[in-house]
């Protein structure tokens, strides 16, 4: 089962190469990928340091680079999209990780020994989505949306046509990715128009006479005491007023942790784990990725014994939102 | 200029469900989508229910699609679809790519709903390869959009390809494996003792100093504010926009779609926005936005 690991520039992909990654995911400079944001993602020039530095590991063990151009092609802009494939391709890149069918049938025509996986902006739920897409335009892997539980997810392998990687640790989307447009109806901009999410251009922090309000688009997410940590307004983990009451009503902040389910996870067939977090630091990357190559491991060496340990528990939960984790949609309760 | 309803979006009871589509025979409507496509659970009416309606329908003179659920996860729920897919009397919406496959398996034409990701021309090219005949405008995208994306697939020789836009109804902006629903009552998916009937329009979420934000309806989130461009029709009918889409809420679409039917039969399309309405995707603006003729001219002047 391969780890693998979020880089959002250069010193993070060292530092997830450093802690253990069996493969790195990166983006380009621009909205071709699912984390455009200011000061973050490799230029031609960073992604030839990338590569480098990879390729140098290959003496030790071999370290896979995918490339993200997983946002949907936006009307007029194809050719944006067409030179991110062709860069990937001519980088070598192990893989390039897409959702938009134009993508990758222009990959498949242009590019055929390029590996594709299909990202999980693509909301492929079902062997037969993923059937379509390897049939038509020859993915050789899939993300699956955390929306499955464990036995679902079960179920899928066995009937896939591809190679499986599922999310184990990170930020955790509560609806389909590549199926929310939350954030545009507040704020204009949404991952599957500009591969971003509630925008820090559409945030407003107020301070009141009893703490904190949080905005975003002028819509009031949260209030929070003097007292409490006041957490960033992402729009779908607001205390919102359902008939009377306040609650988290959508989702709470919470990140995803499958580290007790890993054994399940390995014996369901699952090909690849993917840690979130490519907006992340370098830190942050370290820290966790090294956490998880310890736990991988050691399931990996004796399953059936395998247990997370506390400590590996315990520096996981101390990076995550809202300082707990979860289980998410494996667990069919959460749902 | 054809107007559309969309698939009911809510759970309402059969006897509700088959009046409902009664009155809708008669009146102007010209095409009909029907079928369960936010959750699997909902099973007031079985296939053959929906096949009924679909049959008195098409004898009133209305053309009619069948949808598929937006997002499986269950296998019975792919069985379902397979079934839906391989008919042959009713063309199939398809709202994921499972569907897709189905359809493509079987060699037929389909046309796809509003949650299916296709932003540029280019996308959609790749789909008709498949067999796409009918797409909808992503909600989130507006006039400059389509613009493009009508004058790139005139470019190549695509024009033949049928397009709709969400014009009416509040917007369908996420679907997730949780049901919401269900999580207000403190209850789980699969104890959810089907408590969306109990909400018909869905449940209001509003922030904390009393501002409507969105609207649940079990799996789906949709918009807290009704959507309307009924106003542009005339520049949908520049844009060579096949039909515009009502979306199902309640008895009063019916309302809807005679207003529009006037509009257009009387050349009218400046009826100010009610209270709670939006138009921003269609102008670029976020969602929720309203957009008139004086914000133009202020942002003109600015």
């Amino acid at each position: 089962m391969e780890l693998v690991c979020p880089a959002g520039n250069l010193p993070a992909l060292k530092a997830a190469v450093d802690n253990g990654a069996d493969a790195v995911y990166i983006g380009l400079q621009n909205d071709t990928n699912a984390r455009h944001f200011s000061g973050l993602n490799f230029t031609e020039h960073r992604l030839v340091q990338a590569v480098e530095y990879v390729r140098k590991q290959a003496r030790h063990r071999y370290v896979k680079l995918f490339i993200a151009v997983n946002t949907y092609a936006q009307a007029g802009g194809f050719a944006r999209w067409q030179r991110a494939v062709d860069i990937a391709a001519d980088c070598g890149a192990d893989a390039l990780i897409a959702a938009d069918i134009a993508v990758l049938s222009y990959a498949h025509k242009r590019h055929p020994s390029l590996n594709k996986h299909l990202s999980v902006q693509a909301s492929a739920t079902s062997a037969q989505a993923l059937q379509f897409y390897h049939e038509q335009y020859g993915i050789r892997r899939a993300v699956l949306p955390r929306v499955l539980s464990l036995s679902q997810v079960a179920t899928l392998i066995q009937q896939s046509p591809v190679d499986i990687e599922v999310f184990g640790f990170g930020s955790l989307c509560i609806m389909a990715e590549g199926r929310c447009l939350l954030s545009s109806y507040a704020t204009s901009q949404s991952p599957n128009t500009v591969g971003a999410c509630s925008p820090a251009s559409a945030v407003r922090w107020d301070e009141t006479a009893t703490g904190f309000d949080t905005r975003l688009g002028g819509f009031l997410i949260d209030r929070f005491t003097h007292g409490e940590q006041a957490g960033y307004p992402t729009l779908c983990k607001g205390r919102f007023c359902v008939e009377g009451q306040i609650e988290h009503a959508i989702e709470s902040p919470t990140s995803l942790n499958t580290l007790p389910i890993l054994p399940q996870l390995l014996e369901a067939g699952v090909k690849a784990v993917k840690i979130e977090g490519r907006q992340r630091s370098p830190a942050y990357v370290a820290q966790v990725v090294g956490a998880w190559r310890t736990a991988l491991d050691a399931c990996l060496h004796n399953p059936q014994r395998f247990t997370p340990s506390a400590s590996s528990m315990q520096t996981l939960a101390k990076v995550s939102e809202g300082r707990q984790t979860t289980l998410g949609a494996y667990d069919r309760p959460w749902q | 200029m054809k107007i559309s309803l969309g698939s009911l979006l809510y759970f309402w009871r059969k006897a509700q469900v088959f009046a409902f589509y009664d009155q809708l025979a008669q009146s102007s409507v010209d095409r009909v989508y029907l079928g369960e496509t936010v959750c699997a659970k909902r099973r007031e009416l079985k296939l053959d229910d929906w096949l009924a309606i679909a049959r008195g329908l098409k004898a009133a003179g209305k053309e009619v699609v069948l949808s598929t659920l937006t997002l499986p996860t269950a296998a019975s729920e792919l069985a379902q679809m397979e079934r839906l897919c391989n008919q042959s009397d009713f063309l199939v919406e398809a709202n994921d790519f499972s569907a897709v496959h189905f359809l493509h398996r079987a060699q037929r034409p389909f046309c796809t709903g509003p949650s299916m990701n296709l932003y540029s021309s280019e996308a959609i090219e790749t789909l008709a390869n498949a067999g796409l005949n009918r797409w909808v405008l992503p909600v989130e995208l507006g006039i400059r959009q389509l613009t493009t994306i009508q004058q790139e697939l005139k470019a190549k020789d695509l024009s033949r390809l049928q397009c709709e836009v969400f014009s009416h109804g509040r917007l369908p902006l996420a679907h997730s494996a949780r049901c919401f629903t269900a999580r207000h009552q403190q209850r789980n998916k699969d104890q959810c003792q089907f408590s969306c009937l109990q909400t018909p329009m869905g449940i209001p979420l509003s922030t904390q100093e009393g501002e409507r934000l969105f609207t649940l309806n079990g799996v789906q989130t949709l918009s807290g504010r009704v959507h309307n461009l009924l106003n542009e029709w005339p520049q949908m009918q520049q844009l060579g926009v096949d039909a515009m889409r009502i979306s199902a809420d309640s008895e009063s679409v019916i309302e809807v779609i005679n207003a529009l039917r006037h509009a257009i039969t009387h050349n009218e399309h400046s009826v100010a926005l009610a209270p709670q309405q939006c138009n921003g995707y269609w102008h670029g603006l976020p969602g929720a936005s309203v957009h008139t003729l004086q914000t133009a001219d202020l942002a003109y002047q600015a």
